[in-house]
């Protein structure tokens, strides 16, 4: 169903539609925010710079963002998922020749008055593009190999762009919010269980070859992946923060030792403890009840998003509102396992809460798109 | 586009059955988040309160201990000895300058190693704050319990016991074990992934000859041990620990007693000396003099003892054995007869022309002798050592095969032995010379290797691997290292060289005719130990060139020149004669003859290493006895003082 069979008379206009936007989803997105700002305030050690206030400043610009996006027909964003992708995929290009070198890996674009990071940007794009491509698509060539290989080729393109910069994470990211997508729209079974199979078969034969006449990798290779894989074989480094991070994340217990009483997270233990580490401080000083309240709050909004998705007709809708939420999801996941030494480090921060402003801009942004696809939907 | 209603309904259900799959997979794994922190904050919050609150966990490195060096027999080249250093934990210490300000009143360290340290410091600060760095090395017991009693003044620094390396032999094997030093940027930045370990400011790692060579083998592993530090950063206690591995004890084939007598007996000369076993290829020594004691540069050199060290016009930090390469002068004979025998060139009774010069190509060649040698046949063209009789063989065989013969007695061929600067000397042929020149190949150029001048140049220990071949026929390769913590490196006994047995054995002859025939060169350093017989050839190789008008004054004589325009006095040889057990080579740089100056020490060196020990008197020509014992009685009196001043300082 396209938006040429909406009725259209029963979809909201003008300011009217302020009323119809998901309220619940609006305020969980603010809440999970104000933590945000809460922690960064209390990581600078009580100070708003300099880390809360530009955050601040960044998510006003942001919910204007979304509040504009969420007013625009969710048709329009459709048409223009095409322009949004080949932008972002041109941002990243570009990062390669004029980006900045930060954190040991080219990922920003210098704008003046803040740093894009066009890789945040792909995240998104990619999701809409899917969306919009399964759209357009023909039920019964979903599984056509073809028409499996053209969604495939748009996430690995950007995935491979990605990786150069080098950033694992975001890589990572796109590839599983992208294969969601596909298994979302209706790819048939055969091909997740083709691709899953020969992943983990490969897998297998690198690390059983290890040792014999027929080893695959290098042997400093196969070192660099123990270390990958367990931190703890190498305490000085990737270990070493691992470590703190789990003190200072037990050392919380039920309640925590309240708001600015975090020692550890204090002590300089982590290098990135605004970033990618942000959760060991909010679950120290909040303790079990601060990082499961949190939680809940990724989990509903996330129940929120799929809530709107399952509601709507428009097939592009909900696979973007689905893809979104997985998107989210895949955030919060990854850098909890990993700041609780359950996944190896790769560098993924924690949504709305970890400090930096692609992230936070194209994350509302996102939302703005969800809002939209609520208010826009078919009644 | 548009769907048909059946379709659509198709299309939704699907996706809503996944979409509950996979948010059912995802509501999962929250549940498994959440489990996990329940695990990490509740269950295990104790533990871990206990952790963050009264304690620290720090983990520091166990440096490895470095593996230790003996020589043949046993005893010790380079140990690892306790010492006593000042440490600073930087992130303990807050202020850095503040404290280090209060522990320079309490001790005394030096103005000029502060600002490094101190810089050092501060780098590893931002770097690893949890690394200790040390402040002070080598420190007296004294100032360590000056700062021990005064810790709470002095948060972040503590006593620590390591260890240094220590060389007992000091000079006797500066130029073969070389040294360690801390570990520079400069080192830092050569190498692609650094151990962990090469953080440690002032960690010591091998800088020159096998130390560094073999470095990876010496090092180690680190180990690593997790401590609980109180707040001022005092260790509580230790929580576990993994051991490292210490590193490889290299065993090497030199011989301590051997080596510490030719560093006597070479003494403030510039020269070197090689002795290397024909049956097994070991090197048992491997002197150059002057020499230096490493133990400065473990130390931290001072910046008189350096300069007085690279201002010396006898260079006692070069490695003259393997890095120093000389023409090989008279002692090249050997190698142009030997490619003229395998040519098929000498017929037994062949004999030439010697009137004290030959012409080539209008240019005229003099022998050492102006009066010429007469009728030479190969014996005593080597014997004489009458350079007429080896250009005319040269200019039959040709460089090319020269030079390829040169190559096979190990000649311009790089022994890849684990010293600092091992040269390849050089054995040049047409190729060469038009590939680095650019210029044709000229007779005159044939006519000057034959007798080892011109461009061929050659290490001491090519010279001695040279005579091995020849002693024993065999492609013998140098060794230096015996066993890597006990287990045995192969031989270097070598193949058969293919060469024909009936040559070498006249070339054996002539070398021995060198040393024991009346009128041979070195007849004056022959040994008269029917067991012991000794084959040699003397070389006495220019440094400048003879112009026309000075031979026709009269060649100036070598102590009338300044040092550094006398010859270098050379000899080879291999002993004893029947079953050639040693090869020996000697250089003298700037010495004079070879016969006068090289041969001499070669021969005591080689009764040294036949013995033993001293040799008996008996062993020498009776005329030589007397200054032989005066000069026996002065090396063991100096050799045993040099023994008694090591064992005062340890």
């Amino acid at each position: 169903m396209s938006y040429l069979e909406y009725a259209v008379k029963s979809v909201p206009s003008g300011p009217r539609k302020l009323l119809y936007l998901n309220w619940p989803l609006l305020l969980l997105v603010c809440t999970v925010a104000g933590a945000g700002f809460l922690m960064l305030y209390s990581v600078a050690g009580g100070s708003f710079t300099p880390w809360a206030e530009p955050q601040m400043e960044r998510f006003a610009l942001g919910f204007v963002i979304m509040i504009s996006v969420a007013m625009v027909p969710i048709w329009f964003w459709r048409n223009m998922s095409v322009v949004a992708y080949l932008l972002s995929v041109i941002l990243l290009i570009s990062v390669e020749f004029f980006g900045t070198v930060g954190m040991g890996a080219q990922r920003w674009i210098d704008l003046g008055f803040m740093r894009l990071q066009p890789s945040e940007l792909m995240k998104i794009t990619l999701v809409m593009l899917l969306a919009a491509y399964y759209d357009w698509l023909p039920e019964k060539r979903t599984s056509h190999p073809f028409f499996v290989l053209i969604p495939v080729m748009i996430i690995l393109f950007p995935t491979f762009l990605v990786l150069q910069q080098p950033d694992l994470g975001t890589a990572i990211l796109m590839m599983a919010a992208g294969g969601a997508i596909l298994f979302l729209a209706g790819v048939h079974w055969l091909y997740f269980a083709v691709v899953i199979g020969a992943g983990v078969g490969l897998v297998t034969a690198v690390f059983q070859s290890r040792g014999t006449d027929w080893q695959l990798l290098k042997d400093y290779q196969y070192r660099r992946i123990d270390t990958f894989l367990d931190p703890s074989s190498d305490p000085l480094g990737a270990g070493y923060h691992i470590t703190q991070s789990k003190i200072a994340l037990g050392s919380g217990g039920w309640t925590g030792r309240g708001f600015m009483q975090g020692t550890q997270s204090r002590l300089n233990f982590l290098p990135e403890k605004h970033t990618d580490f942000i959760f060991t401080t909010l679950a120290e000083e909040f303790g079990f009840v601060g990082a499961v309240s949190l939680l809940v709050i990724y989990a509903l909004i996330i129940a929120f998003c799929l809530a709107t998705a399952l509601s709507s007709k428009d097939r592009f809708s909900s696979l973007l509102t689905m893809g979104i939420a997985v998107t989210f999801f895949l955030f919060f996941a990854v850098n909890m396992s990993m700041v609780m030494g359950l996944a190896p480090v790769v560098g993924v921060p924690l949504p709305m809460v970890s400090y930096g402003g692609t992230a936070m801009l194209v994350l509302l942004g996102a939302f703005g798109l969800v809002q939209s696809a609520h208010i826009h939907r078919p009644r | 586009m548009r769907r048909n209603p059946r379709e659509l309904a198709s299309l939704q259900t699907r996706t809503s059955r996944r979409a509950v799959l996979l948010g059912s997979a995802m509501a999962a794994f929250s549940g498994g988040l959440a489990l996990r922190m329940r695990h990490l904050q509740v269950d295990q919050a104790d533990q871990f309160r206990l952790l963050a609150e009264e304690n620290r966990i720090n983990i520091r490195l166990i440096p490895p201990e470095r593996g230790e060096i003996f020589d043949r027999n046993g005893a010790t080249i380079a140990k690892n000895t306790p010492s006593y250093r000042i440490v600073i934990v930087p992130e303990d210490a807050g202020d850095i300058d503040a404290v280090v300000a209060r522990l320079t009143k309490l001790i005394d360290i030096p103005e000029e190693d502060l600002e490094d340290t101190l810089e050092a410091v501060r780098r590893s600060a931002r770097q690893a704050p949890f690394l200790p760095v040390t402040l002070a090395d080598q420190v007296t017991w004294e100032d360590i319990s000056k700062v021990a009693v005064n810790t709470p003044a002095l948060p972040g620094i503590t006593p620590e016991v390591g260890l240094t390396r220590v060389y007992p032999q000091e000079g006797a094997f500066a130029h073969v074990v070389g040294y360690v030093g801390p570990v520079s940027d400069y080192d830092l930045s050569k190498m692609e992934d650094p151990d962990q370990l090469l953080r440690i400011p002032r960690f010591q790692i091998g800088k020159v000859g096998l130390e560094a060579r073999q470095e990876e083998r010496l090092r180690g592993k680190a180990g690593t041990k997790r401590v609980e530090v109180n707040a001022t950063g005092r260790v509580m206690r230790e929580l576990d620990r993994k051991e490292g591995e210490s590193g490889a004890d290299l065993q090497l084939t030199v011989d301590s007693n051997l080596q510490g007598y030719i560093q006597a007996r070479l003494g403030r000369e510039s020269a070197s000396a090689v002795v290397i076993d024909c049956e097994s290829g070991d090197i048992v020594a491997c002197a150059s003099a002057p020499t230096f004691d490493p133990n400065l540069f473990v130390r931290g050199i001072s910046v008189a003892d350096y300069r007085g060290l690279t201002e010396d016009t006898y260079r006692p930090l070069a490695s003259k054995t393997v890095q120093g390469i000389y023409p090989p002068g008279s002692t090249f004979k050997v190698i142009t007869a030997m490619a003229a025998l395998e040519e098929g060139l000498i017929g037994p009774d062949d004999t030439v022309w010697c009137p004290g010069y030959l012409e080539v190509a209008g240019r005229r060649f003099h022998c050492w002798k102006r009066g010429g040698h007469g009728h030479v046949n190969l014996e005593n063209s080597l014997k004489y050592s009458c350079d007429v009789y080896y250009y005319d063989l040269a200019l039959k065989v040709g460089i090319d095969k020269i030079s390829a013969m040169a190559h096979r007695f190990g000649l311009g061929v790089r022994h890849d032995l684990p010293m600092s600067a091992v040269a390849a000397g050089l054995a040049p042929n047409r190729a060469w010379k038009q590939r680095v020149h650019g210029q044709d190949w000229l007779v005159g150029d044939t006519a000057n290797a034959s007798i080892g001048q011109g461009y061929m140049l050659a290490s001491p220990l090519q010279l001695a691997v040279m005579s091995a071949r020849i002693a024993t026929g065999r492609s013998v390769t140098p060794r230096l290292i015996k066993s890597i913590d006990g287990v045995e490196e192969p031989s270097g006994a070598g193949e058969d060289m293919g060469l024909n047995e009936n040559n070498l054995r006249k070339m054996r002859r002539a070398m021995y005719a060198v040393s024991n025939d009346r009128r041979g060169t070195a007849y004056r350093s022959r040994i008269i130990e029917d067991a012991f017989r000794m084959a040699g050839k003397t070389g006495t190789s220019q440094v400048r060139n003879i112009t026309a008008d000075e031979r026709a004054r009269g060649v100036i004589r070598n102590e009338d020149l300044p040092w550094e325009r006398r010859d270098h006095a050379l000899f080879v040889c291999f002993a004893p004669y029947v079953a050639p057990k040693y090869a020996v080579s000697v250089v003298v740089e700037h010495g004079g003859g070879g016969s006068s100056v090289a041969a001499p020490i070669a021969r005591d060196v080689m009764l040294q290493a036949l013995y033993k020990g001293f040799p008996p008197l008996e062993a020498y020509p009776s005329a030589d006895r007397d200054r032989v014992k005066a000069q026996q009685e002065r090396l063991s009196r100096e050799m045993r003082h040099a023994e008694g001043e090591r064992s005062d300082r340890a």
